[in-house]
């Protein structure tokens, strides 16, 4: 293997990382719409505090992982880097424009006591859940699809082009995937209500995702697919369907694995089936950008491999470990009843002494 | 630069967007470097010692620092991105190189950073005290290899080393990367952002603890904000050294590598055999043409240029005479195409008058907490509790200081590099998307100014909101079953 393909493979992992670490997170996002109501105000707060806590160590972490998936196709292929973020420019700007609105929900939320601030925040974190596996679904379609590449190796084509219908389809299977695999982690760390409705959510939405995933599977192996993106389709598909059986017995471990897996499976399919090339122009076949002539020099790859066989076990370890640390379930009694975090506080005053200073 | 040529135009939004957001992620950038490691040492201290003021202002801080973070951390994300979307011919050419040095960032600083932060914020209780204490250390430490490789690619465009140019591909390829991250460059400009980064968080410190001092100060609490305030002072007063030592190694590093920023930070034209003057400010045009006013040090100039006072420091109009042919001839002895040089003589030039007031107003301005620092440990020495208005007024000023002080430190760096991107290699004009309009990097300009405007006034308000409030009252850290009522610590 050359390591060119090393580190195409290297990209494949991670955004495969991405999408199934943030993915959950995507889908927690989406289903405070969902689970996270309850009787009264108070309720639905509570409910959506006790879903955002099951997120809350890991999503900034994960979220790392499409930082390092944009640095490392940087290093590794400046001109696939060049040429898809020039090119996706305004979907990646809603993207972007999404991911800073959502995260400083998801920090902000909590700091003051008002009914207003966190319903506004928590449309805000539903929304922004929302767009970015649309886009990023649509995104990585079109570079299975193809887009119009000139011989320079710039993308000629506008948005517009990017909406066809095959990467609509693969938006909106990513977003009904995180969905169910997001309701599938909730089932996994929570117990009680939110546990319950997530589970039968899952119920009806793995169905949905399972038939959309199917359609789009098929649709890129014979689009472009061979003999091994066959395979890793199957898989995905078998894990999807597992995942679904084993919700609807509760359980929970194996059906959130299982859209783990499902979500591999497909980025497996997407990278296998568009090897050699990263982006193969439609314009002519000629102009398609491949692992060969967007590389960076042999040099420069052998120092990232380097770089990401010491570093990334060291990563995997702490990862790991906080995943560890946090691994109880939750339930709604152990979240504290809220309080307000703006409230005055009362501190004795200080006994008149003689060390009053005087300047 | 011709009206209606609609690739200067998608070029100068290009510059504008860049300028926007960058300035703006470095806002937050040093304070969470600076405060990080105040919080982690105010945590530690409490381990050692278990004074409950110690624990107290370590969540304070830390709250302030989380909600500091968050804006770092979103900014952040837009920065990793736009080098594809506006300057991916810039992308292509130096990707070999400065791609690397990012996602090395990635994969060593970013992952460290937020899953520490993490652990600490949600590990209350929950870790081991000792290992509570490590996670607030690994984000600082995330925080420093951050700056390092991320400055080790600036420093590149700075002063191209460890590459060459590759006919075939058209492109600049490594051809060292050790000699990449050890840049002579770089080697004096990490010093100096730390360090005013550490600064930044001195003066947060401070200027927080004096104003709390004030409004607290018939309470009991009055000791702690005391000493948070002086440990501010004190962070901000040796930072504040550092940053005028490394400083000054900077200018000599530079004056060697990019004579023209010196001679434009200085706005002198001609050429002075020795004992150059240096400038203190001037009033009237710094065009070189007509008489000024100008407030001078004798000889300063050539000892901060060459480290000698009879140092010569070369002139404007010398420098733009010889610079392109010897820029040219280097290009030429590399083997690179002579392509990049500027024909036009206007063209070769920074903006003098910018890069000489945001060089005086980086020193002027971020040393100037220093001072304020000075007078806080002054006024609260031996027990005493001075706040006279004007001190809680300038304590309100000091935590923006040296952050504009950054600001305007980057802005000269950049602005003064102009017409290059990568100096003597790639002018800022070829790095530019070639295929982006100007209608769609306008697009992205506006949505990110007024998102992160909006933005701005809510971090501020809850800033504010945070610091009135002051420090919780001190409960002991339990250390908490599963099942016990879990608190939020954010
Ligand atoms: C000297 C230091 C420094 C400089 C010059 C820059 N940054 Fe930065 N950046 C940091 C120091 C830093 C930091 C201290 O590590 C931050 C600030 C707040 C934070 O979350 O981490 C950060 C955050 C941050 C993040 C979010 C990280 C996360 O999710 O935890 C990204 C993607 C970038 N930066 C990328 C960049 C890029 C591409 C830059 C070049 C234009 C850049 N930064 C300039
Ligand atoms: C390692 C980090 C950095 C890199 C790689 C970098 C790179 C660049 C690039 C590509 C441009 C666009 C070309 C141009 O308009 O001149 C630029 C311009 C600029 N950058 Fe940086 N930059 C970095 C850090 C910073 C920081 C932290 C700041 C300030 C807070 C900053 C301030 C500016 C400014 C003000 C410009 C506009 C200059 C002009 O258009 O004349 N840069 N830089
Ligand atoms: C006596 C005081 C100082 C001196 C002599 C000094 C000198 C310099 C020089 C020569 C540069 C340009 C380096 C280059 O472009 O190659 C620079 C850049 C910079 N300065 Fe300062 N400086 C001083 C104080 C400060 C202060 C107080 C701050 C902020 C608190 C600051 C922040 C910066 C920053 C952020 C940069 C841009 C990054 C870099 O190139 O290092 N400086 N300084």
């Amino acid at each position: 293997m050359t390591l060119e393909t090393f580190w195409f493979i290297v990209i494949g992992v991670l955004w495969t990382g991405y999408l199934v670490l943030e993915g959950f997170d995507f889908g927690v996002g989406m289903l405070l719409a969902v689970i996270g109501r309850g009787e009264d105000a108070a309720e639905t707060n509570t409910r959506r505090r006790l879903m955002l806590t099951t997120i809350g160590p890991f999503w900034d972490g994960n979220e790392v992982w499409l930082l390092t998936a944009g640095g490392a196709t940087f290093a590794a292929f400046p001109a696939w880097y060049a040429t898809m973020f020039s090119g996706f420019y305004l979907a990646l700007l809603l993207v972007l424009v999404s991911l800073i609105l959502r995260n400083m929900g998801l920090e902000y939320r909590y700091k003051r006591d008002s009914e207003a601030w966190r319903r506004g925040w928590d449309l805000i974190i539903m929304v922004c859940s929302f767009l970015p596996p649309l886009l990023v679904g649509v995104a990585l379609t079109n570079l299975v699809h193809g887009v119009p590449i000139n011989a320079a190796g710039n993308f000629t084509g506008n948005l517009f082009t990017l909406l066809n219908p095959m990467s609509l389809l693969g938006g909106l299977t990513l977003v009904a995937v995180s969905l169910t695999h997001g309701a599938f982690y909730l089932a996994l760390k929570t117990d009680g209500p939110v546990r319950e409705k997530a589970a039968s959510f899952g119920d009806v939405s793995g169905p949905v995702a399972a038939v959309l995933a199917v359609v789009l599977l098929v649709w890129v192996n014979i689009h472009t697919g061979d003999a091994a993106s066959w395979i890793a389709s199957a898989i995905g598909a078998i894990a999807l369907v597992v995942a679904i059986l084993a919700n609807r017995v509760r359980r929970d471990g194996i059906a959130f694995l299982g859209t783990f897996l499902a979500i591999a499976g497909t980025v497996a399919t997407y990278f296998l089936a568009v090897f050699p090339n990263v982006m193969p122009s439609t314009t002519d076949a000629a102009y398609s950008l491949t692992v060969h002539n967007a590389a960076s020099s042999h040099l420069t790859l052998q120092i990232m491999t380097g770089a990401a066989l010491v570093f990334t076990p060291i990563m995997l370890i702490y990862t790991a470990w906080t995943y560890w640390v946090f691994r109880k379930r939750l339930t709604m009694h152990v979240i504290a009843p809220q309080t307000d975090p703006l409230a005055p506080i009362d501190v004795p005053a200080h006994p008149a002494g003689a060390d009053e200073a005087t300047v | 630069m011709s009206k209606g040529d609609p690739a200067v135009d998608a070029l100068d939004l290009a510059r504008w967007q860049f300028a926007i957001t960058t300035v703006y992620h470095f806002l937050f950038v040093p304070i969470t470097i600076g405060l990080s490691v105040v919080v982690a040492g105010f945590h530690t201290q409490y381990l050692r010692k278990r004074n409950p003021e110690m624990l107290r202002l370590s969540k304070f801080f830390g709250k302030l620092f989380t909600i500091n973070f968050a804006l770092g951390l979103v900014t952040g994300i837009v920065q990793e991105f736009q080098f594809g979307m506006n300057w991916s011919a810039y992308s292509k050419f130096v990707g070999d190189i400065f791609g690397a040095p990012l996602a090395f960032e990635a994969l060593l600083a970013f992952f460290m950073e937020s899953t520490f932060l993490g652990l600490w914020i949600f590990g209350w209780g929950r870790l081991p005290e000792k290992i509570h204490v490590a996670c607030i250390w690994m984000v600082h430490i995330g925080t420093v290899l951050s700056a390092y490789f991320i400055l080790a690619a600036n420093s590149f465009m700075q002063h191209p080393v460890g590459y060459k140019y590759n006919a075939a591909t058209g492109r600049a390829e490594m051809t060292n990367f050790v000699a990449v991250l050890t840049n002579k460059v770089q080697l004096v400009t990490f010093p100096h952002v730390l360090l005013a980064s550490y600064m930044c968080g001195g003066a947060m410190v401070m200027g927080v603890g004096v104003w709390l001092l004030h409004k607290k100060k018939a309470t009991i609490d009055r000791d702690m904000y005391r000493k948070a305030a002086r440990v501010g002072a004190v962070v901000t007063i040796v930072a504040g050294l550092g940053v005028a030592i490394s400083g000054d190694t900077q200018g000599k590093v530079m004056t060697e590598v990019q004579p023209m920023k010196m001679a434009a930070a200085e706005a002198l034209y001609t050429t002075r055999d020795s004992c150059a003057e240096f400038s203190l400010f001037t009033v009237g045009s710094l065009n070189g043409q007509k008489e000024k006013f100008a407030v001078t040090v004798p000889c300063l100039l050539s000892f901060l240029a060459t480290g000698s006072f009879n140092g010569e420091v070369k002139g404007v109009d010398q420098l733009k005479k010889e610079l392109p042919a010897q820029i040219d001839a280097a290009a030429q002895q590399r083997g690179e195409p002579l392509k990049y040089v500027q024909p036009a003589d206007a063209v070769f030039t920074p903006n003098i008058p910018l890069a000489y007031w945001s060089f005086r107003l980086m020193i002027g301005i971020g040393m100037f907490a220093a001072l304020i620092g000075v007078a806080v440990l002054w006024l609260t020495r031996k027990g005493r509790f001075a706040t006279p208005r004007w001190l809680v007024w300038a304590c309100i000023a000091a935590p923006l200081l040296p952050v504009f002080g950054n600001s305007f430190g980057w802005i000269f760096t950049e602005t003064g590099r102009q017409p290059w991107l990568v100096y003597g290699v790639l002018t800022t004009s070829s790095g530019v998307s070639p295929t982006v309009s100007a209608a769609t990097v306008l697009t992205s300009m506006v949505v990110f100014t007024v998102l992160y405007a909006v933005l701005a006034v809510v971090e501020v308000k809850l800033f504010l909101d945070y610091t009135k409030r002051g420090a919780e009252p001190f409960h002991e850290v339990e250390q908490r079953s599963d099942d016990d009522t879990l608190a939020f610590s954010y």
